[in-house]
């Protein structure tokens, strides 16, 4: 009897080790321990033998099929192990590989420059304001105190369509058609293309300029000085030298040319600043009374100062570009730098 | 403006190197464009006399010279040039000496004859860009001083950029003035000896423009020798200046202009008929210019004429028939004060700048002419000879500029510039400035003098106050202002968020010139007459865009055209439209061609079409939370199966989606198809701001049929059919799927749509879910003839 119990249960062991698959383990477990199975069978015999044989029977088969069991559950986690490793090998890649799908372009690096710009002033509360690029000489000349046959109209080689419409030279008139159509304080930055009739190395016929200009009571050239330092510094990022040159715009009084330490060389002086270590950065000024006048504002209750810049020139600045051109081919090589 | 250094130190010499002169004026607001030594780099170049010559013995054009260079005996020097003659005086480069260009004098043979250095031409020693012989140095240049320091060549050539305003420092003079208020220091201008008059002949001055005209002097000098020789120092200040020598007539008045600021004018006295008359020119009077240029005068610009024509362009330029040339031998010499007014404009006008001009239309300093004139004749005396006469003014007080006291108060000191300031310090400036003061009550009543032009009201003298100080010791102030806070219109999409979206659907922003090529934009919009520029920069820049398209596609066809074969790009921008006044709108463009997706692993490469695009200007459409209608319709420059017109949902215009018309594909340099998309700005940054509407607790049902309805009949017939059935519950309609061919009867087409129902009180019943089938059913087919597909 228990001769043929560890006979059956040999068989068993045997047959698991051929096993290859959970289908076949689960058929093994059928075999000798499912209802039919062969300890099963052995089990029925019990019933036939006397009490304390039957026993010590009992716990033999028992014994057997414990060992079994276990057997086939150590058989099982091999196999579910195995069966999971080959899954993951399989499902294995090659990371390195790119992404599917499209990428994300990126914006014109004079867009990119606008808008930090635009941000460094909006977080003091100026206010985004543009204006029309076919504008009249009211505004564009009259109304900033450039009279016809002024000098600085020849320095503007106007674009012009008939004797009194024309693309705008500069920024400047939103100033004047924001003072026209509101009160101060005022705190505007406009930015936009503008036009001049010049076209070589360093000048393209039309390129882009941010106007910015506070009106308030109580403001002084010293405020302006300010804003101008700060502003710099936070554009480049960069504890740079600033200094401001005495210069004319009819539009502004006390007027100054702003010059930073260059950004290529550190001052030292180079190709770019001309060996001088100094860059012309911005023009600014008071606003000429007779600005004022032109929209009405008392220019005794109130002073302001206004400021213009390149934004072409703070990008290749901020960026090392070296050929303005490049701004106006949009060829993608140069474009996708900024992204 | 072009100065020497040392001529303008000979007026004002403060104890600063040059480089601190230069930071000097330059923060005082004459910015300084370059400093350039006054001479290249040479050595070895003395003063030398031809004591004698001889034709050299195996060249026809050498001379052997013997020349004496200051040492004891004289050299002998082989020479070519014409102009070589006994008794010449001349720069010698003796052996070791460098000449610019690192050109190195050594002993050598000439064709056998001995050459101990070589006689100079200003080309060679880099004072000139071209010479016709030797340079010829005065009889009494003393023989053997060394060139440099003979001709004080260690010297810089300073040149000042000065803005419009500044006109009088359009001097030496007036640069002079400004160092030493700069540094402090007292200073005089040149002292000469007025030539006594010698003879009382004169020619009559008419002004009939007094008012162009308010002050004008003239005086005849006799027989005044044209032919002589301008002297060294001058002619060497003059080409510091940038000017070169052409007779000692002409150089005094331009040495006279750079000294004082003052233009004047040698007219040949015997040229003139009968009077001087200044008048404004008669339409189409005919005025030939010094600058061999013939003039068509207007009516109404200033000329000085004889009784008989125009002679001279007043404050531009004269003309030649009355100009002096080597045969002149009685002049009469014009020193005028004409009106900025008049002058301004008028030399552009003519396609004319000359120093004259310049100086007239920024102002000349009305008080100068006397001095001025007496200086030249002083000049022209020494130089040339000549009898002098009186001087002939005639002068209208009344035109001239007036100098009103201008009002300074002492607090807008501190208002403008942020500093407070000692009245005795502001008093130093502005004395030192020319200006007279009177104080009173209020502050000071300063009053500009006649060289300044550019003082009229109170922040032009706080200007000078601020520059005088230094803009750079002025205080920087922390903005402190009144701030409101900022609004948040919700209602306005931004268009930094619409380019952001653009970027992120992989459309890179380009800018493109807005104006364009007028034969592209026909091609484009043949029907539209845009705006023309009287003067464009070049043809095919001539006339502003009315689509941003243009641009675009020749940016895409450059980049094409660099391997680049899969392109998308987006411009915002204005496009401007010749309505009765020029409309200016804010659009929003872009193209794309190529591939849908960037060649990669693992996708099949598909082209990209009409739907990809589409999808594109949905998303931009999707940020605006508004419907937007496509509508089937023909553009000129799209493919005219394959153009969609986008209105709002009430009907007004928004843009175009499209393909590139094919016959275009090829005008614009693509061999590919091109998709295009413009959008109204203004519609597109015109947001919804949302409203909540209840969410329904009950399930949703769908329900899909397949149509079969002719192929002419447009998806938006079919959606808007259903949803205008008229069952409430019905929420939602979308097809997801078409299909042609097989089991489909040629000329039809399978829609298969599913419906959404969902109700806010209950769950729909299967009796209402199938009322409401049928009934959309009903609908779609008697209105579309829609049948349900077997």
């Amino acid at each position: 009897m228990s001769a043929n119990i560890e006979e059956i249960l040999r068989q068993a062991l045997n047959a698991l080790v051929d096993v290859q698959d959970l289908k076949q383990l689960d058929q093994i477990r059928v075999d000798y321990l499912g209802k039919k199975g062969l300890f099963t069978l052995q089990m029925k015999t019990l019933g036939k033998m006397e009490p304390e044989q039957r026993k010590q029977a009992g716990q033999i088969i028992n014994q057997a099929k414990n060992q079994l069991q276990q057997a086939l559950e150590k058989a099982r986690t091999a196999l579910q192990q195995a069966e999971l490793a080959k899954r993951l090998a399989a499902e294995a890649v090659d990371v390195t590989l790119p992404g599917r799908g499209h990428g994300v372009a990126g914006l014109h690096p004079v867009t990119t420059t606008l808008r930090r710009i635009a941000q460094i002033f909006a977080a003091v509360g100026f206010k985004v304001v543009e204006g029309p690029e076919i504008e009249d000489d009211y505004h564009n000349f009259e109304a900033l105190n450039i009279p016809a046959h002024h000098p600085a109209r020849a320095m503007h080689d106007t674009f012009y369509f008939d004797a009194h419409t024309l693309l705008r030279t500069h920024t400047s008139p939103v100033q004047v058609r924001v003072m026209e159509a509101e009160k101060p304080p005022l705190k505007v930055i406009a930015p936009g293309r503008v036009y001049r009739c010049d076209s070589d190395l360093t000048h393209t016929p039309m390129f882009h300029q941010v106007e910015g200009f506070l009106v308030d009571e109580d403001v002084s050239f010293a405020d302006l000085k300010g804003v101008v330092y700060e502003f710099l510094r936070a554009f480049f990022e960069k504890d740079i030298q600033v200094r401001f040159r005495p210069s004319y715009f009819p539009f502004t009084e006390p007027s100054a040319e702003v010059d930073i330490e260059c950004v290529m060389c550190d001052g030292q002086g180079c190709r770019v600043c001309g060996q001088t270590g100094w860059l012309e950065v911005m023009g600014c000024g008071m606003i000429h009374p007779e600005v004022f006048k032109a929209v009405a504002i008392d220019s005794e209750q109130y002073t302001g100062f206004a400021f213009g810049m390149g934004v072409e020139r703070l990008a290749m600045l901020r960026y090392g570009i070296n050929d303005l051109r490049l701004f106006f081919e949009n060829d993608l090589r140069f474009l996708q730098q900024f992204a | 403006m072009r100065i020497s250094e040392a001529w303008l130190r000979e007026l004002v010499n403060p104890p600063i190197s040059t480089d601190e002169l230069v930071e000097q004026i330059t923060m005082a607001g004459l910015e300084v464009d370059s400093v350039e030594p006054a001479a290249a780099e040479f050595s070895k170049v003395v003063v030398a006399e031809v004591v004698s010559l001889i034709q050299h013995p195996n060249a026809d054009k050498l001379k052997v010279c013997q020349v004496d260079v200051g040492d004891k005996a004289p050299i002998q020097i082989v020479c070519g040039a014409s102009n070589v003659r006994e008794g010449l005086k001349v720069p010698a480069a003796l052996v070791g000496a460098v000449l610019p260009g690192n050109f190195k004098i050594k002993k050598s043979k000439l064709r056998g004859e001995v050459s101990l250095g070589m006689l100079c031409s200003e080309k060679e020693l880099g004072l000139a860009d071209d010479a016709s012989g030797l340079m010829e140095l005065a009889d009494d240049a003393p023989v053997g001083m060394d060139i440099r320091e003979y001709l004080a060549l260690d010297d810089q050539c300073i040149e000042v950029d000065l803005t419009p305003n500044r006109a009088d420092c359009l001097s030496v003079e007036g640069i002079a003035r400004e160092v030493a208020v700069l540094n402090k220091i007292d200073w005089q201008p040149k002292v000469f000896e007025v030539v006594p008059v010698s003879h009382q002949d004169t020619i009559v001055v008419e002004v009939e423009q007094p008012e162009k005209c308010p002050r004008y002097l003239g005086r005849v000098i006799k027989n005044v020798s044209a032919q002589a020789e301008t002297p060294v120092w001058m002619q060497e200040r003059l080409r510091r200046s940038g000017l070169r020598s052409l007779g000692p007539l002409v150089d005094v008045t331009n040495y006279v202009l750079l000294e004082m600021g003052q233009p004047l004018h040698a007219f040949d006295a015997d040229k003139i008929s009968e009077a001087i008359v200044v008048r404004d020119s008669q339409a189409d009077e005919k005025l030939a210019l010094l600058n061999d240029q013939e003039i068509m005068l207007d009516a109404d610009t200033l000329v000085i004429a004889d009784r008989k024509h125009a002679l001279a362009l007043a404050g531009v330029m004269g003309g030649q028939d009355s100009a002096v040339s080597d045969q002149t031998q009685n002049i009469f010499l014009e020193c005028a004060f004409f009106n900025p007014v008049a002058i301004a404009g008028k030399a552009r006008q003519y396609g004319l700048h000359t120093d004259s001009s310049h100086r007239f239309e920024r102002g000349v300093d009305f008080t100068l002419q006397h001095r001025a004139i007496e200086r030249a004749t002083q000049l022209i005396v020494a130089i040339a000879g000549g009898e002098v006469g009186p001087v002939t003014e005639v002068v209208h007080e009344q035109f001239l500029p007036q100098r009103q006291p201008v009002l300074l108060r002492p607090q807008r000191i501190q208002k403008i510039l942020g500093i407070e300031m000692p009245d005795d310090q502001v008093e130093d400036i502005f004395t030192r400035l020319g200006m007279k003061l009177e104080s009173d009550a209020e502050g000071w009543r300063i009053t500009p003098p006649g060289f300044r032009f550019d003082i009229s009201i109170e922040a032009d003298l706080l200007e000078e106050i601020g520059r005088i100080y230094g803009y750079n010791n002025l205080p920087n102030s922390r903005l402190l202002m009144r701030s409101a806070l900022g609004a948040a219109p919700e209602a306005k999409l931004p268009l930094d968020r619409l380019k952001d979206l653009l970027v992120d659907l992989d459309y890179q922003e380009a800018i493109t010139y807005s104006f364009v090529d007028e034969e592209q934009l026909k091609l484009l919009m043949p029907d539209e007459v845009p705006v023309r520029l009287q003067n464009p920069i070049s043809q095919d820049l001539a006339v502003m865009r009315t689509t941003l398209w243009c641009g675009l596609l020749n940016a895409a066809a450059y980049n094409t055209k660099r391997q680049q074969n899969r392109v998308r790009l987006f411009e915002s921008g204005l496009s401007f439209i010749n309505a009765e006044s020029i409309v200016q709108k804010p659009k929003l463009a872009g193209i794309a061609l190529g591939s849908v997706l960037p060649e990669q692993w693992g996708e099949k490469s598909r082209k990209l079409d009409f739907f990809d695009v589409k999808a594109d200007v949905e998303a931009l459409f999707a940020l605006t939370g508004f419907e937007f209608k496509w509508l089937k319709d023909q553009h000129p420059a799209l493919h005219p199966g394959q153009t969609a017109r986008i209105t709002t949902a009430d009907g007004q215009a928004v843009g175009w989606v499209g393909m590139l018309h094919p016959e275009l594909e090829k005008k614009f340099g693509f061999d590919t198809q091109v998709f295009l998309f413009e959008l109204d700005l203004d519609s597109l940054q015109h947001k919804k701001v949302p409203r909540f509407t209840a969410l329904s607790k009950f399930p949703s049902v769908r329900r899909d049929m397949a149509l079969l309805v002719e192929e002419g009949v447009k998806a938006s017939d079919i959606v808007d059919c259903v949803m205008s059935a008229g069952f409430e519950k019905l929420r939602d309609v979308h097809i997801f799927d078409i299909y042609q061919g097989q089991g489909v009867e040629p000329g039809y087409k399978s829609v298969a749509l599913s419906i959404v129902l969902q109700d806010f009180n209950q769950t729909l019943t299967d009796s209402e879910i199938d009322a409401i089938f049928n009934g959309v059913l009903q609908s779609l087919n008697s209105k579309l003839n829609a049948k349900l597909r077997d």
